[in-house]
């Protein structure tokens, strides 16, 4: 019994360094690069980082919590072209006023989610066929709504001001970081309170936890990872908007293959397939080091495809790391 | 939030509850039958059986969690019906499982306090410190020493079952169940455990107290029920019944109807040697041998390692020290495939998950663990030679199927574990470790498959036959191994084994001397 303690300093030791670690290893990746660049170590290729992490953290966001349920989510990136391309359906194509279009949009995402978690908690599909059927299937809305062509955001034009204006370069001239970056660290802090804070939050550690036990303390599990799943979506589906707005259109073809890079950040960033434990912290780290590793080689001149082969192998590196950890226990 | 109130001294003795001729049965098994239990506030009642003789279910039924088929639950004289957990905890009653039903990844406060947070004025925010001292409240009410913001993976089994009683109490549980709570804990816990039990008797409280260490419930226990065979059998204060006497009511006084049929005496060739095996807590210095020919008989009650020694020698898990000789050789086994090669075969208790692969036919389980026999070059699979193995298992063993081509899944229970046997008898092993041989199996099967057992011994195959039915025990068994905490207590010719001395040895506790 007195070794409760001490066991207990350690294992907190044990979880700070796994934190430590991913962060550890962001702050090398940037200072090896800045070294081995000086185009890298510029304002701007900052920036570029920043904004080209943007989509991924915020799908990521929605991830962590589905993840920490013990559950997947693979139809974030389609649930987030199909909330692009609605986005781009109420505000260009039926004129409708932008933060009505950019909130439908958002909808979408839920929706999208919300039907998710009905398949998953209700009718008991498996998280990976319920979320890869849909997947498929707003794969396909989008293109057939927006008949497969983009849709631009030409007659509004402050659409794409809001994520890439600089409300801060206004604050701070000079400082011209997009607003994109905002709305990805603003998403990011909510998300961490509603984890952190919440019921929701707590209930989401819960089920990936013990779900049993949760349900027979009566919790309604099935509402709640419902919720979870809905979350999900409606993360899918700001960085949809977010997306939109960037690009200042909505393109059908585009969105596929994103839920790989979300689940590689959380995965990164420490938060376990198993369930129970994760943080939103984890998942930010973990997108940036995607997107710093991406950029880094890029201006290193390394070709795409083996820009892939080397994120694919940090993300077997950092699983692994954590199985090392989990087997010391 | 109200969290504690004890019920007054006043109450103390009052029934609490009826379970009056309760009926459950499963597919195939009746569970219990006509059984019944009381339970009065401010005691510690013990509820005693043999493995299977109902006690959990009888229990569960009370916590909602099966539903009964026939019976009354009379709570404080008022007739009631448990639909569901949810419900059960409402009327004042909280089990505390074998299998702890808790959250690792969170901490003690969150724990008791998850599906109740305590709320701050913030729509859906936690107020954790409420909860936390709320926690503490209970935690000091109990005499606890630990940290509410804990995470519950990093505290000891011991500490675990307190936080699971201290969530009970938060209940305002008039009714605490415990199902083998002790089962894990060491002596010191289960001292700090015991004396917790004694607070909640003194705060009225009625505490069920399922175990199978008798010696135990004579400290902590005022009445004892036994079960048998999902009935009722008798309630006896502790006080005046010793320890004998309960075992006697466990297992009754039915002699088994057939006598045992052993083949004649083994050889006194050792083809297995076990030697001061050790694994952790689980098994501690087990030391045995097997004779060619012979039937060893593991009995012992749940969790007492039987499964695990079988596991440790067939190399699907691993061991921390100990030597094990086949045919005089020391051979290091370090997997399945090692015992196989060893000539050691294991039927697990759990035929479906571990024995069988379900959706294959009858031919392919029987060449299963043995295909590079049946394998022409080039992996090419030899089926003329896997049909007529097939045919032959199925002739030797009596197996009864439709079709070679028949899927397991599609078989009875006796001849699913007869295709399991031909697997092992076509890897040619010498030793075979049958795990709980009969389990599921109706009563025809089950004297075909001794029949076969004893046919096997015969040919001169080793046998370890680990059984939780004393009766199937004593009638195959040469010797008998009892087995209790991870050590081996006794081991008895078939001459000496009766179900008394075996239930004896089984109960048998490390340090059996324990004050009062």
């Amino acid at each position: 019994m007195k070794n409760d303690t001490t066991s207990a300093k350690t294992m907190f030791r044990a979880d700070a360094i796994q934190r430590i670690m991913a962060f550890g290893a962001l702050i090398v990746l940037a200072v090896g690069f800045s070294l081995a660049s000086p185009y890298f170590r510029t304002f701007d290729n900052f920036v570029g980082i920043l904004l080209a992490t943007a989509v991924n953290g915020v799908l990521g966001l929605g991830v962590t919590f589905i993840i920490i349920t013990g559950g997947i989510d693979l139809s974030v990136g389609t649930v987030l072209t199909f909330s692009a391309v609605m986005t781009g359906v109420f505000i260009t194509n039926w004129h409708l006023p932008i933060p009505i279009g950019i909130l439908g949009g958002i909808t979408a995402g839920a929706l999208a989610g919300l039907v998710n978690g009905v398949l998953i908690s209700r009718m008991k599909i498996p998280p990976f066929i319920a979320t890869l059927g849909m997947l498929y299937a707003t794969k396909g809305l989008s293109l057939v709504i927006s008949e497969l062509k983009p849709i631009y955001f030409n007659d509004t034009p402050i659409f794409r001001e809001m994520a890439m204006g600089s409300v801060l370069g206004k604050i701070i001239p000079g400082f011209e970081v997009p607003n994109a970056v905002l709305i990805l660290f603003g998403a990011a802090i909510i998300a961490h309170l509603i984890l952190s804070r919440t019921i929701l939050g707590r209930y989401t550690y819960a089920l990936g936890s013990n779900e049993e036990a949760t349900r027979l303390s009566g919790v309604n599990v099935a509402a709640w990872k419902t919720a979870v799943y809905t979350l999900g979506g409606l993360f899918s589906g700001v960085g949809g908007v977010l997306m939109a707005a960037r690009l200042n259109s909505a393109q059908p073809a585009l969105g596929a293959g994103y839920e790989l890079d979300a689940i590689a950040a959380v995965v990164i960033g420490g938060t376990s397939l198993s369930g129970g434990e994760g943080s939103i912290l984890g998942t930010i780290i973990g997108a940036f080091i995607i997107s710093t590793l991406t950029n880094g080689l890029r201006i290193l001149s390394v070709p795409q495809e083996w820009q892939m082969v080397v994120t694919g192998g940090i993300v077997v590196m950092a699983v692994y790391l954590d199985i090392l950890r989990r087997g010391r226990k | 939030m109200n969290t504690l109130s004890p019920t007054p001294t006043s109450e103390i003795n009052k029934k609490l509850l009826r379970m009056e001729g309760i009926s459950k049965s499963f597919p195939g098994v009746l569970a219990l039958s006509d059984s019944r239990f009381e339970l009065r506030s401010g005691e510690v009642h013990a509820l005693v059986g043999e493995n299977g003789a109902g006690k959990s279910t009888m229990m569960k039924i009370l916590g909602g969690i099966y539903e009964k088929d026939a019976g009354h639950i009379f709570l404080e004289d008022k007739e009631v019906e448990i639909q569901g957990p949810r419900m059960a905890q409402h009327l004042g009653i909280s089990i505390i499982h074998q299998e702890l039903n808790l959250m690792p990844h969170l901490t003690v406060a969150q724990n008791i306090f998850i599906g109740r947070e305590p709320r701050s004025k913030i729509p859906f925010a936690l107020d954790d410190k409420a909860a936390n001292q709320q926690t503490e409240r209970v935690l000091d009410m109990l005499n606890l020493q630990m940290d509410p913001t804990m995470k519950v993976a990093d505290l000891t089994v011991a500490k675990q079952q307190m936080v699971e009683i201290a969530k009970a109490l938060s209940f305002n549980a008039k009714i605490l169940v415990m199902d083998e709570p002790t089962a894990a804990l060491t002596d010191t816990e289960i001292d700090e455990l015991f004396r917790i039990i004694r607070q909640l008797r003194e705060k009225g409280v009625g505490i069920v107290h399922i175990s199978h260490r008798l010696e135990e419930l004579k400290q902590i226990s005022d009445r004892v029920t036994v079960m048998r065979d999902g009935k009722y059998i008798d309630t006896l204060q502790t006080k005046d019944a010793t320890i004998d006497q309960i075992i006697s009511l466990m297992v009754g006084r039915v002699i088994f109807e057939t006598a045992p049929e052993l083949p004649e005496v083994p050889s006194k060739e050792v083809v297995l040697e076990v030697r001061n095996l050790n694994r952790g807590k689980v098994l501690r210095d087990i030391n045995f041998s097997l004779m060619k020919g012979e039937i060893l008989g593991f009995a012992g009650l749940m969790g007492a390692g039987r499964t695990e020694v079988a596991r440790a020698i067939f190399g699907a898990d691993e061991y921390d020290s100990g030597e094990i000789y086949v045919n005089n050789k020391q051979v290091h086994i370090k997997s399945p495939g090692d015992a196989v090669t060893c000539g050691i075969g294991y039927l697990s208790e759990d035929r479906k998950r571990y024995g069988l692969a379900l959706g294959l036919d009858v031919k392919e389980n029987v060449v299963m663990s043995t295909m590079k026999k049946f394998m022409r070059g080039l992996g090419w699979m030899d089926f003329k030679k896997i049909v007529s193995r097939g045919n032959e298992m199925v002739k030797a063993l009596n197996i009864k199927t439709p079709s070679l081509e028949q899927k397991v899944k599609f078989l009875s229970g006796g001849n699913q574990q007869k295709v399991v046997i031909g697997k092992w008898l076509t890897a040619d092993t010498d030793i075979l470790i049958f795990d709980e041989p009969t389990r599921g199996i109706d009563v025809g099967a089950k004297s075909e498959i001794y029949k076969l057992l004893n046919d096997l011994a015969h040919q001169g195959k080793a046998i370890i036959m680990i059984s939780s039915e004393l009766p199937e025990i004593l009638r195959m068994s040469h010797r008998v191994v009892v087995m209790c905490e991870g050590r081996v207590t006794g081991i008895l010719n078939a001459n000496e084994a009766s179900q008394e001395s075996i239930m004896k040895f089984a109960t048998m506790r490390s340090n059996v001397v324990r004050k009062n």
